[in-house]
């Protein structure tokens, strides 16, 4: 940790660089960026949700050993590229998140509000979506990110997806596509990838979710859409809502086709 | 990705004047009906938190003109729009130019309402998430253009003050679908603090112009 603290430093030296040296400090960011990936605190993560994975819980003391995310009860190997899908026995399209939200409610018999009192963590305690995020996501790298895209309810969750990311409201007239539409923007120094387009969501979709080494956090899709919503002055979207798992879905089918390569690790 | 109607017809008729340099516009949505159905999820997916309430996710005429039409209403909507949205920009009295080291802070920060803001948290104006301003400040965004010498490049005149403080107060009243938010008329920034960034742009000791 001491080491990541010392190379934000050295990022925000580089930041601070007169405009004169942008080029500089952007490859300054790169060097920065293959270093924080090769010190990234990630396994302990995946190894943490492993054991959440195979522990017993709620009223019916059960493990989530067979929650089924798609390849069948239990079968984790390849089973995070395969999402968002539908699923018949929810008569949902899901992401990983509501996916796991509803084996919780279903096999552990956990209330939803139990389930989802704390879906995001800080960094002195991750939550358990988190830490089963980064662990099954992971069980995924090397396979194709391959959405479900054939049944009609996954292209409807598309279409909606698609709307609600060109879909300008609140009090500051924002879209998705504000920030994420244009080519070769930024926000301060932060690059915004065009997420409608497959060059641009293929590399995020391919490395989320993600440990953050400015916030020391492990972060979901699931958050990474609501604090966009945050950030765009709205009120919050509700966690695991056909909304979000929406949203997931656009962004996945448009970037699908890269080899899942995280959990990653952002700045 | 459909085509829209406008680049459809660009592309079959490239040669033809009323073409050139008109923006393409690409739509999303095809009517009204689609715009309330999205409307309806938001309503049904989205609850209230903090200050951020649900009656933000009432769209106005603007909101629903820019959406319908992929953010390039017809000439004469958009002319019309502008027009109302110029009418409800209030202007105080006297000089429109405050502090221009407040007005840096406030350029500064990008706070204010956001549902993890608290009611007694001073809103800034997020200026720098997207504009280059001071050449001192390397941290700056590029989804608006670059405002660095804004005030020498225009002279501080009283006229200059009045487009910088009608600009931020509200950006759509000179270009409808501007990407910028509405920061007065959304309650963002205070009449005062407007005033201090009008100064941050123009006063010629502001590190904007030197």
């Amino acid at each position: 940790m001491h080491r990541i603290a010392a190379l934000a430093l050295a990022l925000a030296a580089a930041a601070g660089a007169p405009c004169a040296l942008a080029q500089d400090a952007k490859t300054e960011i790169e060097k920065y960026q293959q270093m924080i990936a090769d010190s990234s605190p990630v396994e302990l993560f995946e190894l943490q949700g492993e054991t959440l994975w195979s522990k017993r819980q709620g009223p019916k003391n059960a493990s989530l050993e067979h929650c089924d995310l798609g390849l069948g009860a239990g079968v984790l190997k390849g089973a995070y590229a395969q999402l968002p899908r539908y699923f018949r026995d929810a008569d949902r399209v899901m992401d990983l998140e509501t996916r796991l939200l509803h084996c919780m409610t279903t096999l552990q018999g956990r209330s939803r509000e139990d389930a989802t009192r704390r879906v995001f963590g800080n960094e002195d305690k991750p939550s358990e979506m988190e830490y089963l995020s980064a662990y099954i996501a992971a069980q995924s790298r090397g396979s194709p990110m391959a959405p479900g895209t054939a049944h009609p309810r996954e292209a409807a969750a598309y279409e909606l997806g698609r709307k609600l990311f060109f879909y300008r409201a609140g009090p500051w007239d924002f879209s998705c596509a504000s920030c994420h539409g244009e080519p070769g923007k930024r926000i301060r120094m932060q690059e915004l990838p065009v997420l409608s387009t497959r060059a641009g969501a293929g590399p995020v979709v391919a490395t989320w979710p993600a440990y953050r080494v400015s916030n020391s956090q492990f972060k979901t899709m699931q958050w990474r859409i609501n604090d966009c919503y945050r950030q765009m002055r709205m009120p919050e979207p509700t966690y695991a809502s056909d909304l979000t798992v929406a949203l997931a879905t656009y962004l996945t089918v448009t970037g699908k086709g890269d080899l899942y390569r995280g959990p990653g690790t952002k700045r | 990705m459909r085509m829209s109607a406008s680049l459809r017809i660009c592309a079959a008729a490239t040669a033809l004047a009323a073409c050139a340099g008109a923006p393409v516009a690409e739509r999303h949505f095809s009517s009204e009906g689609e715009l309330r159905e999205v409307q309806a999820v938001l309503k049904r997916d989205i609850h209230a938190r903090g200050s951020a309430t649900l009656a933000r996710l009432e769209p106005d005429a603007l909101q629903q003109a820019c959406n319908l039409n992929g953010n390039a209403p017809p000439e004469a909507l958009a002319r019309q729009l502008e027009a109302e949205q110029m009418a409800a920009i209030r202007y105080p009295a006297g000089s429109l130019a405050g502090d221009w080291r407040r007005g840096e802070q406030i350029a500064q920060s990008g706070r204010g309402l956001q549902w993890n803001d608290g009611p007694k948290d001073v809103g800034g104006g997020s200026c720098y998430n997207c504009h280059e301003l001071a050449p001192q400040e390397a941290s700056f965004g590029t989804l608006g253009p670059s405002l660095r010498g804004f005030g020498k490049l225009r002279g501080n005149t009283p006229e200059m003050q009045k487009y910088a403080y009608g600009r931020i107060y509200n950006s759509k009243a000179f270009n409808l679908c501007s990407q910028m938010p509405r920061l007065g008329q959304s309650g963002t920034l205070s009449e005062q603090q407007i005033r201090d960034l009008v100064a941050y742009l123009l006063d010629p000791e502001s590190p904007v112009n030197r």
